[in-house]
């Protein structure tokens, strides 16, 4: 079986240089699209897809030690649950104030259009969608990389590596 | 114009994905579809949808890495296909059938290009001053059909958490 | 005639299903299948000379209701592609399940080897 490419060790220097740099713009450019999802095209499932590229490009860049600093597994399954309960939660809110399931409850005004607070409701829907993306996509790549088959005796056995 | 911009991708796309289905070497497959899928989001960038573009766009890479990281990395790089002859001759039989079912359904469609959805013009005139939205698909997203959204999100919740629970378990021989 | 070439970019994916015998070309197939829904259902809502249906401060509104793109499609096709991926991720980790279990992604061996 193909066992030197071990996913712990990461990649070369050249490659580690170019994500430190990077890793901070393509953060900044997900929570952008995710914050301005009302005014120009994103939202919140574009967002959230961008920002959970940017952890699996950490963890292909530098390997699992770094990763699992940043976000250990309970923390991602944690903030998965966090976007999905605040989505209900803000529906629920809805149904609370004025009695109408997942109604818009925070008042707009005409002259508050094309700003960022003009949308209601529409900016916590974008954010606990982008923190449900982000954090579920990037939970099913580490699991499904973090197992690797290896050939022990005559027998292939899936092994997860430490 | 733009029909023929459309139909040439389109033709495009058609021969990548047979070269995608029928070469030996799966990198080359893999690499084929991420080739389709970019054209694909040119498409939806001709076609006037440029939130559902960038989407295409990052979930492409997504699948990329996912079918390349996984699959390839398990030294199976070449594939043989011995063929029987008679069941790949009924399948194209059938496909074929389909084909033509399927073209012969679509011929009673309304030409390409006029708005099909008359449901989509209150969305359209009223959507700035309900929602206060600019952008009118995330205000139909998530405010005129939020509850669909939140079926949606249930769905890929689901998908996840089946994906994670397949590969969480250990194997049988290390307890 | 763009309809027609929609359905065959669905129809070769179905061939990627039904005659392929190695389980990743069987999941390229449902990838391709995946993409051709995608653009049939953007295609049916394309408007002639259209505009992308994001609002601008200086556009007028009526204008803009009577030439923009139909946004219904584009609403249901943005889930559509995100839970395309974690279906793909699903049937990857079933193929990773297979590989571990019998030692091969082609199926007719999968058929024959004892459990």
């Amino acid at each position: 079986m193909n066992d030197e490419k071990k996913i712990s060790g990461g990649m070369s220097e050249v490659v580690k240089t170019v994500c430190n740099i990077l890793e901070g713009f393509i953060f900044v450019f997900g929570c952008y699209i995710v914050l301005y999802g009302q005014l120009s095209p994103g939202g919140g499932f574009a967002g959230g897809v961008i920002l959970a590229a940017v952890f699996i490009l950490i963890m292909l860049a530098f390997g699992k030690e770094r990763i699992l600093k940043i976000m250990p597994r309970k923390r991602g399954a944690f903030i998965e649950a966090l976007g999905a309960l605040a989505f209900l939660a803000v529906a629920w809110a809805g149904l609370y104030v004025s009695g109408i399931f997942f109604k818009n409850f925070i008042p707009t005004t005409a002259a508050s259009h094309f700003n960022l607070m003009s949308g209601g409701t529409i900016l916590i829907c974008n954010i606990a969608i982008a923190l449900k993306v982000m954090a579920g996509l990037f939970l099913v790549f580490f699991v499904l990389s973090i197992t690797r088959v290896v050939l022990e005796g005559d027998k292939l056995k899936m092994v997860k590596k430490q | 114009m733009t029909e023929a911009m459309i139909l040439f991708l389109l033709v495009l796309m058609i021969l990548g994905s047979i070269i995608a289905l029928e070469s030996k070497d799966l990198l080359s497959s893999v690499i084929a579809v991420g080739a389709v899928g970019f054209m694909l989001s040119v498409i939806f960038l001709i076609l006037c949808a440029p939130d559902i573009a960038i989407v295409q766009v990052v979930i492409e890479i997504l699948t990329l890495i996912i079918l390349i990281r996984v699959t390839i990395s398990r030294d199976i790089h070449i594939v043989t296909d011995t063929r029987d002859f008679l069941p790949f001759a009924l399948n194209i039989v059938l496909l074929f059938v389909f084909f033509m079912i399927a073209a012969e359904a679509i011929r009673n469609m309304p030409a390409f290009g006029t708005g099909v959805s008359k449901v989509a013009f209150p969305y359209l005139s009223r959507g700035l001053s309900d929602t206060g939205s600019a952008n009118i698909v995330t205000s139909v997203i998530l405010d005129y059909r939020a509850y669909d959204t939140l079926g949606e999100a249930t769905v890929l919740f689901t998908a996840l958490i089946g994906a994670i629970t397949i590969l969480r378990r250990e194997a049988k021989n290390e307890r | 005639m763009i309809y027609t070439a929609c359905i065959a970019l669905f129809v070769v994916g179905l061939y990627g299903i039904c005659c392929k015998k190695n389980l990743i070309k069987i999941v390229l197939g449902f990838i391709i299948m995946d993409y051709a829904v995608n653009l049939f259902i953007i295609l049916i809502g394309y408007r002639k000379n259209g505009i992308a249906p994001i609002l601008d401060k200086t556009m007028d509104v009526n204008k803009f209701a009577l030439n923009s793109v139909d946004p219904m499609p584009q609403a249901i096709v943005l889930t559509a592609i995100v839970i395309g991926l974690a279906v793909t991720a699903l049937m990857v980790a079933v193929c990773v399940r297979i590989y571990e279990r019998y030692g091969t992604f082609d199926i007719t061996k999968i058929r024959k080897l004892k459990g």
